[in-house]
């Protein structure tokens, strides 16, 4: 799949993490390759947000390696390996409340690993007019749906090769969502590789080139979106829809 | 609108400040001297507690070695020049660095414990040393002197010179504070206190933010101990002690002022001194009355007795029909 000469931005072998005694992911691979858009699904409980903190160092996996752009980052420390490129938007929407949105913004503002400078408070400000007309608010002073943009416009003042989403658009009214979903049809065609964990598996489909699906800790399923759209018994028996 | 307000007070603030020498009395000026010099330990403070949410309670170790530095350079010196003994504040520095490159992998109740231990090491360290006094500490008795060649432009001596000297250093203290917490990394640590979680699934190491924050306080709290040392010719062990003089009393005047902005601790410098100079005169049991200011302001104004006056005026704003809600109105702006 992989021509040899591309290196992936993120490649990860044989994960095995554990909380405590309980075994969460059973020797899970994937790797992704440079303005890929991979989608990772499954039911709650599944492993989906252990595997994206397996893979940031936040719960380093007891047996497998992570590498970053080829390099072994297994068992580094989290802001090591996030530093190589990669931004995180977590599932609580991680927004400072004691900084104004102006601040939490500048506050991650950082060139990409390449030294690439694509996006700047500007260019945020303009994706997101919401946020522009609130940047002296504090981010506490902010609805859900903005909140989970600043977190997506912070991690994109990083100037990353990988953006992962955990869970972007849960709890948000269906407009909001629209427009979350529509940065990520930009932020994916400005070449950014994004891997997405989300439970709308419609706008996952339209957007995703590839899907994984998790099921106790293992993948079950990986395969195109033309592929995964036309095999509905698959979501049924993994995604119980 | 708080920003205004706070634009039009510090100014008016500092310029009472700098005319009360020619008014008020030399006990004044040497009592507003030491409310300077603890303005600055308490600001040096706030910047853990209130910005990067580090709890310390060995923060007057850094206070007391400040104050024992020049206090053993020139104990038998006959003229102490201030471009000696100035860098020796320096010694805190050092000391904070080792503390606190311990101490902050560590956190919560763990930070404050082991920063309490080093801060009673100290204090038992120079408690039962004979070489460095004991319990009487060491006394000076000469004030620092700026000298070039023969010629004396800054003489400490002199009680309003001091006075002057004391204000410079917290002004400098103040701004430079405030351009360090309106950098990037100001709002790293700002946010470290939010959560430290996120600030390193950002990218950026934790450790290594709360460390320099650490050194900068403690640098800080050196320079309040030198000039403390300094100013009153006398240093002694309790300058470190928890309790008496040390890490409590700061606790109380960065509360009372209020946490998290930099002028609330100089305002709560001038509370706590203020207090303790004038409720011993109504009762004997004058600390009873102080601990209940501390909690009822603790309990009531939980961000400090400045928060008062942008409240005041909101307040009198509301009553005009086109003024927004006072909710939107105060926002206790973060970046000093």
């Amino acid at each position: 799949m992989t021509r040899p000469a591309e290196v992936p931005i993120l490649e990860a072998e044989e994960l095995h993490t554990y909380y405590g005694a309980s075994h969460i992911l059973h020797g899970i691979s994937l790797s992704i390759r440079t303005g890929e858009t991979l989608s990772l699904m499954g039911r709650n409980g599944m492993g989906k947000t252990t595997l994206l903190r397996s893979l940031l160092g936040l719960t380093p996996p007891r047996r497998g390696t992570v590498k970053v752009h080829g390099r072994d980052m297994t068992g580094a420390p989290p802001q090591k390996i996030v530093r190589r490129g990669i931004a995180f938007v977590p599932e609580d929407r991680g927004i400072f409340p004691n900084l104004t949105v102006r601040e939490n913004l500048v506050m991650a503002a950082r060139p990409g690993p390449t030294g690439r400078r694509d996006w700047d408070l500007t260019r945020i400000l303009d994706t997101f007019p919401r946020l522009a007309e609130r940047t002296s608010n504090m981010g506490n002073h902010l609805s859900g749906g903005e909140q989970q943009m600043l977190t997506v416009g912070r991690a994109l003042m990083t100037n990353p090769d990988l953006l992962i989403l955990d869970e972007a658009t849960e709890g948000l009214a269906p407009l909001i969502r629209k427009e979350i979903w529509s940065v990520v049809r930009t932020i994916k065609q400005s070449g950014i590789a994004v891997v997405i964990v989300d439970k709308d598996i419609k706008s996952l489909l339209k957007l995703a080139d590839r899907n994984i699906i998790i099921s106790k800790g293992r993948i079950v399923y990986e395969g195109d979106s033309a592929d995964l759209a036309a095999k509905p018994e698959i979501h049924t028996r993994y995604l119980g829809v | 609108m708080a920003v205004t307000t706070r634009s039009l007070t510090l100014p008016a603030a500092l310029l009472i400040l700098v005319l009360f020498p020619l008014f008020g009395s030399s006990f004044y000026v040497g009592l507003l001297t030491r409310i300077l010099i603890l303005a600055i330990f308490a600001m040096s403070l706030d910047l853990l507690i209130g910005y990067t949410g580090l709890v310390s309670f060995g923060h007057a170790a850094f206070f007391g070695i400040g104050g024992y530095a020049l206090a053993i350079a020139f104990q038998d010196a006959t003229t102490i020049h201030l471009w000696q003994a100035l860098p020796l504040s320096l010694a805190a520095a050092l000391a904070a660095l080792v503390v606190g490159w311990i101490s902050i992998r560590t956190s919560g109740i763990y930070f404050i414990m082991i920063t309490l231990a080093f801060g009673q090491m100290f204090f038992y360290y120079f408690f039962e040393s004979p070489r460095y006094g004991g319990d009487d500490g060491i006394f000076l008795f000469f004030k620092p002197v700026l000298m070039i060649g023969t010629e004396s432009i800054l003489n400490l001596e002199n009680e309003n010179t001091f006075y002057y000297f004391a204000l410079g250093c917290l002004v400098t203290g103040y701004l430079l504070l405030a351009m360090i917490l309106r950098a990037p990394f100001g709002k790293v640590i700002t946010a470290i206190k939010a959560n430290e979680h996120r600030v390193r699934a950002l990218g950026y190491s934790i450790n290594r933010y709360k460390l320099v924050s650490f050194v900068i306080a403690g640098t800080l709290a050196g320079l309040a101990g030198f000039l403390e040392g300094a100013h009153s010719g006398y240093v002694n062990p309790s300058y470190m002690s928890w309790h008496s003089s040390g890490i409590a009393i700061a606790i109380a005047i960065v509360v009372l002022g209020g946490m998290g902005t930099l002028y609330g601790p100089i305002v709560g410098a001038f509370i706590v001194v203020l207090l303790q100079d004038f409720l011993p005169s109504l009762t004997e049991h004058w600390q009873l009355l102080f601990g209940g200011i501390v909690i009822s302001v603790a309990l009531f104004l939980p961000r400090g007795a400045t928060s008062l006056l942008p409240r005041i005026l909101s307040r009198r704003q509301t009553t005009r029909p086109d003024s927004p809600p006072p909710e939107d109105g105060p926002r206790e702006p973060a970046d000093g």
